[in-house]
């Protein structure tokens, strides 16, 4: 219906007046119809009231448009105190001109009705109320009022027709509340009358948890958001949490801050998680997620920026304790101002006051990083698809806030689970990182491996995740053939490495000495035999020159006897 | 609607003071204006005291007085206070708005 054609749009575009009711501004894409009714429809305590009040106290505050309550319902005593603890202050407004609160008091009982009237006292009464302050805004709460007030639908319809003409020319932008029908948004129909723009209001009870929601009907004439929007009435007033439908219109950052761990940094391609992105560790109880997060925290305050840490299972002093005995002092931080811990219950409060208590704390503490742990708690409060919407608020308010996410994800050991609770989220994530128990050999050991990281060129390397007294550190496995390896089945591979490779030096050595002994041995022989040689040949020298000696003595003999030559 | 006979009795002889609530010189005013002496003069020969007020010369009336139908007629005394919107073009309404038709049907 919100594409009916509106054949005056593209000849004068239609005016809009910011409301300042925080998110509706922006998936209204600027505000309600300036001088026209919008319809706000919603049953009992859905906030109807205040987000009228809220309308009027915004205009007078921020944009300086004075406003006039009517108010079938609620007294104007009724109505300051009930608004009071948002922080509205209506007495002050009205001592300041900028607001009228005018009660229209109907005794049903003490009027009688004969013959045609109108209501020219109320337009008068309303008509007074706009001129004595310049109003701008008009609250009516709650118009219905009117048909159990006068017997006569007939001339109350054409009244109420005539109503809403008279003040679009009176030139104020008003607020019109009524109660919802079974069929119709509204039970005496008014949609009818108000053409412009139509927003719903409700309060869902599911799981024993209320969540408001906000939906626009019909805005003729403007593009708008067609989701239903979670919204919270917190500490200043409602806030609605605009998603995606406002677009990823957020800068991205390519900074790169680190982990914490060195290890996990040079996976994450070099230098750790992009900044403003979003951070998602998940894995089974014990897998040390929480200190993870202790250490991104712990390393964002090193930098000097701030850390909000919402947590949901544990007390501070459990954390500052628990990471104390894995050697991280996170107190230092805190009494420095650069980690605030904010514990809740997650069953305490129903999602949007979840919300309401996040978005107060990061308005209040202006952290560059927000840890969440973990974000399953919150799955039990609430159905998944709620539990999804509201992260993907969460996220995208961050990121619109430049902070980065990080967040612990709780999964159950039965494996198929793991993947559908993070289904839900995993187009959200940035960074995902899965932590594993393997059990092997009668013990268990951490595994850690990087599931996604956009943009960066990230390791696929499975890691051995280790929690020590003196911190965590990611160790390479052990990568056998076809067998990987972890705690003190690693450990013991290892081992029987070195091992084999001793007795192998071992045997190389033996060898090596054997060889030399038998060289020893041939060399010692060679000497031997060379030796005997030596002996044998002094020993032929020796009878050659006996012989000659013999011969020369013989022929000296034959020359002294004057012998014939016989030869 | 026992209230109603003994408001009847006590107003015998008391002053009924009436006020006609009017924007302008619209024509439901002045036939609600004709309408109420008719009635008057008929029911209540003088002991009654009718005030008109014009919201558009006296605006801020309709909100001290409670007034959002035009006419409106509010019978001021004797209590409790009664009102009566429209042209005042049914009699028999506007004695009974009055709590003046008993009495009248005791005559």
């Amino acid at each position: 219906m919100n594409a009916e054609p509106d054949k005056n749009h593209s000849i004068t575009p239609l005016l809009k007046t910011l409301s300042g009711i925080k998110g509706l501004d922006d998936i209204t894409y600027g505000g309600l119809p300036k001088e026209r009714p919008t319809l706000v429809c919603g049953g009992a305590g859905t906030g109807k009231t205040l987000f009228g009040l809220e309308f009027l106290v915004r205009g007078a505050v921020h944009f300086n448009e004075p406003g006039v309550c009517l108010s079938f319902e609620e007294s104007e005593i009724e109505l300051t105190k009930n608004v009071a603890s948002l922080g509205f202050d209506l007495e002050k407004l009205k001592d300041e001109k900028k607001l009228i609160i005018d009660q229209i008091i109907i005794e049903k009982n003490e009027i009688e009705e004969t013959g045609e009237y109108n209501l020219d006292g109320l337009f008068i009464r309303i008509g007074l109320s706009i001129d004595s302050i310049g109003a701008k805004r008009v609250l009516i709460d709650t118009m219905e009022s009117l048909f159990s007030s006068f017997n006569n639908e007939f001339i109350l319809r054409s009244e109420i027709r005539r109503l809403f003409r008279w003040l679009k020319k009176k030139g104020v932008t008003a607020v019109i509340t009524a109660e919802p029908g079974e069929k119709t948004f509204t039970r005496y129909g008014l949609e009818e009358y108000i053409s412009d723009c139509v927003i719903m209001l409700d309060n869902q009870v599911t799981e024993q948890v209320a969540t408001r929601r906000l939906r626009i009907v019909k805005y003729r004439g403007s593009k708008h958001g067609t989701n239903e929007y979670p919204f919270l009435i917190g500490k200043d007033g409602i806030s609605i949490f605009p998603i995606t439908s406002v677009g990823l219109e957020y800068e991205v950052s390519s900074e790169k801050i680190s982990s914490g761990v060195p290890r996990l940094d040079a996976l994450l391609g070099g230098q750790g998680y992009y900044r403003e992105s979003s951070i998602l560790i998940s894995g089974t109880a014990g897998t040390g997620k929480s200190s993870l997060a202790a250490y991104f925290a712990a390393e964002t305050a090193k930098r000097g920026e701030k850390t909000l840490y919402l947590a949901f299972e544990e007390s501070q002093s459990q954390i500052i304790r628990n990471m104390r005995s894995i050697g991280l002092d996170l107190e230092q931080w805190v009494k420095k101002g650069l980690l605030e811990f904010k514990i809740v219950r997650p069953t305490s409060y129903n999602l949007e006051l979840h919300l309401a208590i996040m978005y107060e704390a990061i308005r209040e503490f202006k952290p560059k990083s927000v840890i969440i742990d973990p974000l399953s708690s919150l799955l039990p409060i609430s159905n998944q698809l709620q539990v999804r919407l509201m992260i993907m608020r969460i996220i995208d308010f961050l990121k619109m806030n430049h902070i980065t996410t990080f967040l612990t994800n709780l999964v159950h050991s039965s494996g198929s689970s793991l993947e559908e609770t993070e289904i839900a989220i995993s187009s959200l994530i940035d960074t995902w990182l899965l932590v594993k128990v393997i059990e092997l050999n009668g013990e268990c050991n951490r595994l850690m491996y990087i599931l996604k990281s956009r943009g960066m060129a990230h390791s696929n390397q499975v890691r051995e995740f280790i929690i020590t007294d003196e911190g965590i550190d990611l160790v390479d496995v052990y990568i056998g053939p076809g067998v990987v390896l972890t705690g003190a089945a690693r450990i013991n591979q290892e081992a029987e490495d070195k091992v084999a490779s001793l007795v192998c030096q071992h045997d190389i050595e033996r060898k090596k000495r054997e060889l030399e002994r038998k060289r020893q041995e041939l060399e010692m022989q060679i000497y031997v035999m060379r030796s005997q040689y030596t002996a044998e040949e002094e020993e032929l020298n020796l009878s050659i020159q006996d012989q000659g000696t013999i011969l020369s003595k013989r022929e000296k003999m034959a020359q002294y006897r004057k012998a014939d030559r016989t030869s | 609607m026992e209230n109603n006979n003994k408001d009847s009795e006590v107003s015998v002889d008391v002053i009924f003071q009436l006020r006609l609530y009017i924007a302008g010189q619209s024509p439901n005013s002045i036939k609600a204006f004709e309408n109420l002496i008719m009635i008057c003069d008929e029911h209540l020969k003088g002991r009654y005291d009718v005030e008109i007020i014009d919201l558009i010369q006296n605006p801020s009336l309709a909100k001290e007085d409670q007034i959002l139908a035009i006419p409106t007629l509010v019978r001021k005394l004797p209590e409790p206070l009664r009102k009566i919107i429209g042209n005042l073009s049914n009699k028999e309404r506007v004695l009974d708005g009055l709590n003046l038709k008993s009495r009248n049907s005791c005559k």
